[in-house]
């Protein structure tokens, strides 16, 4: 058993522990911090994998973006320091068995099934100069296309966010 | 090199999975749901790249499909935020719960 | 293409237009623009009409002696099989162009009238516009090449004269006297759909003389079907031509359908004039006389019972006139016993030399009398234009204050009593004389019938004009009212000298002229008949006095049966609500109230809403139960598919 395997089983322990906190804890700045640390560990998984641009895009986006995002809006809607409020026993009980009842079909599922690589190919280094080029790629498997509609959505996604969240006059009133 | 084997892999993306379902069952409160629909997309993130590396290492498509996801998560997370709020202003709670107007 | 047919075209046509015009844009339209619009459109058709006769009578119709059918026009509308197809079109023979000339003039006429007698009445363009889609229904009745294109236009005929009826829609008394009418014809119209199913299913025809060729040819397969099988001792084709002939009794109001057209004088009375005197209530008479060569040479047993129906109704109807005291009403029972005096004349008749006159006596005497009834039943609308009630009570000694209805209603009594020279004396001479030739005894009844006639209409004519003495101060109503003044007298003119027309050398039932035979011996029965009549009215009512009363009162029993209608309405009363309102109509309305409507209808929307309800809390706004949903049923799918496919 290699180092980097004992590694992976480490930050794969760690991210399911972490996940679990997010999911289980009772104090809402708890399980954010939580998940931080989650999606943190699984970019440790990528780093260990050598695929650095998905690992660094996972801490900047996620961890530096959406979490913190995520933490800022607690502050707008939660006085601090209050725990939330539990769930009803038949929901938790009833959410408990679909989640067991999936994982253990999709292990099953996993555990049958042979997974066959590619054979003889050459792999190729998923560095930020190969996903550069297919990614501004026009021939054949380029991403250009993609990577416009996602400008789209990203710029639809902002001036949303803007209306939606925007403060309407009439709303002080009611 | 040894490597772990890849159904390994794919029992940490769905145990990471069907936490995330769970949060999302049991929460009452929309941002810790919020958080458990990040938990799930990740789950889903680390299965292309786990896949991408084990069976297709030819390929960069598993990548590309993860920073998809991370983009169209992080267009996703500002809007709900932005909803979260609405929904707080309007109603002074953003527990599920106390938000069931919009029914029959 | 010619001038003729172009012209029998527009006839039918015209009425149409101006009812569609009318119909659709009439209340754009000034009341005196939308009558004159309906007025020039018929007093056109009655000019091209007048051209069409000429030219048929006289040229293009007139083939060796004959006259021939000719077929203006024909198209096929509905195919159902080679041989089987309803075909539209316009036939011109003796009947029809006699009966374009009656229907177009009467009808421009009353529509004149109609200027002055509906003047400033509410709905005046819809009344013209009714007016206007009758004569059309009737124009195209009259010229149908195919018996199912008869059908079509004798339904809208019905509908037309429903809607008239009905015109006063405010009136209750007007609404049911229109659904009476409308049900009692459509019942009866049942019978004339039954018979034309059968005769066209016998003959592989609706083509009117493809059936008359099909059925009267000696050695005729078709006939010799038709006739094998047989119902009560009646052929087939009897019973086929008796139920179309049922069609045509309820349209004539024959005994017992008679009961609607007293009471469809709840409309305005030029519409009784042109509708339920002159022209509509032929159609059962033109429709015999369409088929006549059938009835004639293929199934006697049936004219025979014709006749004897025509015969019974014209006395039965004539009894009744005699003690009726709203005006209108004496006129429609006159209208009755005429039209069955027409009845009796076609079912005296037969097919072969010498036996033919009593077709060509009943189209003269629907040409006359649809002079003089309609010139009465104008002269009574003058009359009750001027007093405004219909009862005779209200009446007596108005000939000064309306002199020309006077002396026009004079010159139609004297028609309708048959007093030479008038119209009627005519053509009632010959329907009588045809009668004693074949059937004595319907020719007594006709002659009684012929007294009866005289003295009612003579009563009516004491009743209104003398009676009571004038009033002091009378001063002339009609001096502004010329538009109902000049159609009583053109009319007056037709009551008066139609019967000089030789009738007989134009419509015949083979086309060959035939000269109606004239004997002063035998007139001089009839006339004095008539005479008495008159008398004895005179007597009664030609002054103030006690005797009708007294008469009255001595057959007291039989008066109020008379005066009663013989009660048939309340036969008919009896048997509709009694009988079947109460076996079929209830335990109908019970199924239709529970199980159609309660079961079926209600039942299914009140399951669509017990499920609904039911199902109404799975919507629970709960995003989370939602999403459950959605995994679970995701989930599911899965393990389904992977465990099929693995």
């Amino acid at each position: 058993m290699s180092a980097s395997t004992i590694i992976f089983y480490i930050l794969a322990t760690l991210v399911v522990v972490f996940g679990a906190l997010t999911v289980f804890s009772r104090k809402i700045f708890r399980a954010a911090i939580s998940l931080l640390l989650s999606l943190t560990f699984i970019a440790g998984i990528y780093f260990l994998w050598n695929v650095d641009f998905i690992g660094a895009l996972q801490i900047i986006i996620y961890v530096g973006g959406i979490v913190v995002l995520i933490i800022f809006s607690i502050f707008l809607t939660h006085h601090s320091g209050q725990s939330l409020p539990k769930a009803k026993t038949g929901k938790k009980l009833l959410s408990g068995i679909m989640a067991v009842a999936g994982l253990g079909f999709t292990t099953w599922v996993v555990s049958q099934y042979v997974f066959k690589p590619a054979p003889g190919v050459v792999p190729v280094e998923p560095s930020v100069h190969n996903i550069g080029i297919q990614m501004l790629s026009y021939s054949d498997y380029g991403y250009v296309f993609p990577f416009e509609v996602i400008n789209i959505l990203l710029l639809a996604a902002l001036v949303g966010a803007i209306v939606i969240a925007i403060k309407k006059s009439q709303d002080t009133e009611e | 090199m040894e490597q772990v084997p890849l159904s390994h892999i794919l029992i940490l993306s769905s145990t990471l999975f069907f936490l995330g379902v769970y949060g999302f069952f049991s929460r009452r409160n929309l941002i810790t749901m919020l958080m458990s629909v990040e938990l799930i997309l990740n789950s889903v993130n680390i299965n292309f790249i786990a896949f991408n590396k084990y069976l297709f290492p030819h390929q960069l498509e598993g990548i590309f499909f993860t920073m998809f996801i991370i983009v169209v998560a992080a267009a996703e997370v500002s809007i709900s935020i932005a909803i979260i709020i609405n929904l707080y202003r309007r109603f002074k709670t953003i527990d599920i719960e106390d938000t069931t107007t919009m029914k029959y | 293409m010619n001038s003729y047919d172009l012209s029998a075209l527009l006839i039918v046509i015209l009425p149409i237009l101006s009812f569609t015009v009318l119909g659709l844009f009439g209340n754009r339209f000034s009341n005196r623009t939308s009558g004159l619009i309906g007025c020039a459109s018929l007093v056109t058709t009655a000019i091209l009409a007048l051209y069409v006769a000429a030219g048929y009578f006289f040229d293009f119709g007139l083939v060796n002696g004959e006259h021939v059918k000719h077929i203006a026009l024909q198209f096929q509308w509905l195919k159902f099989t080679d041989s089987l197809s309803i075909d539209l079109g316009i036939v011109l023979d003796p009947i029809s162009v006699m009966m374009l000339l009656v229907i177009t003039i009467v009808s421009s006429m009353v529509h004149i009238y109609s200027l002055g007698y509906m003047k400033g009445e509410d709905y005046f363009e819809r009344y013209y516009a009714y007016l206007s889609l009758f004569s059309f229904s009737m124009l195209g009745l009259v010229v149908a090449v195919n018996i199912f294109q008869m059908y079509i236009f004798w339904e809208l005929v019905g509908v037309s004269s429903f809607l008239l009826i009905g015109f006063y829609f405010t009136k209750p008394s007007a609404i049911a006297a229109a659904k009476k009418a409308f049900i009692v014809t459509r019942f009866a119209d049942l019978g004339f759909l039954i018979g034309i199913l059968m005769l066209s299913y016998n003959t592989k025809s609706l083509d009117f003389f493809t059936i008359i060729d099909r059925l009267t040819q000696v050695g005729s397969p078709y006939l010799a079907n038709f006739t094998a099988t047989s119902f009560m001792g009646m052929s087939a084709l009897s019973w086929a031509l008796l139920l179309v002939f049922m069609g045509g009794a309820g349209k004539s109001a024959m005994f017992p359908l008679h009961i609607w057209l007293p009471d469809a004088m709840e409309g305005p009375t030029p519409v009784s004039a042109l509708i339920h005197a002159a022209t509509m209530v032929v159609a059962g008479v033109f429709l015999v006389a369409r088929l006549f060569p059938v009835f004639a040479i293929s199934a006697p047993d049936a004219l025979l019972i014709i006749a004897y129906i025509g015969a019974f109704t014209a006395l039965f109807a004539a009894v009744i006139a005699c003690t009726q005291t709203d005006i209108k009403r004496v006129l429609a029972y006159s209208t009755i016993s005429q039209i069955a005096y027409m009845m009796f004349a076609l079912g005296v008749a037969g097919w072969g030399e010498g036996k033919m006159e009593g077709f060509t006596a009943s189209m003269f005497h629907l040409f006359t009398h649809a002079f003089f009834k309609a010139l009465l039943f104008l002269g009574a609308g003058a009359v009750i234009h001027a007093v405004h009630t219909n009862e005779m009570e209200g009446m007596g000694g108005l000939r000064k204050s309306l002199p020309i209805t006077h002396f026009t209603f004079l010159i139609a009594c004297l028609a309708i009593a048959g007093v030479p020279p008038f119209a009627g004396f005519f053509s009632k001479e010959a329907i009588l004389s045809s009668a004693l030739q074949t059937q004595p005894l319907i020719f007594y009844v006709g002659l009684f019938t012929s007294g009866l006639t005289a003295f009612y209409m003579f009563r009516l004519y004491f009743r209104i004009f003398w009676y009571n003495p004038v009033p002091e101060h009378s001063h002339n109503h009609e001096t502004h009212t010329w538009a109902m003044n000049i159609p009583l007298i053109i009319l007056g003119v037709g009551a008066a000298f139609a019967g000089l027309i030789p009738f007989g050398s134009f419509v015949s039932a083979d086309g060959k002229a035939l000269e109606l035979p004239f004997h002063l011996t035998f007139s001089i029965a009839p006339v004095a008949v008539g005479l008495i009549g008159i008398g004895i009215a005179y007597l009664l009512y030609g002054k103030k006095n006690e005797i009708p009363d007294k008469i009255a009162s001595a057959v007291s029993g039989f008066y109020q049966a008379a005066y009663h209608k013989f009660y048939i309405d309340e036969i008919y009363l009896f048997i509709t609500k009694k009988v079947l309102f109460n076996l079929v109509g209830r335990p109908a309305a019970w199924f239709d109230r529970t199980v159609v409507n309660g079961l079926f209808i209600n039942g299914s929307a009140e399951t669509a809403v017990a499920t609904s309800n039911a199902i109404k809390p799975m919507q629970s706004g709960r995003l989370q139960s939602y999403t459950m949903f959605f995994l679970g049923g995701v989930l599911l799918l899965a393990a389904l598919l992977i465990i099929k496919f693995m």
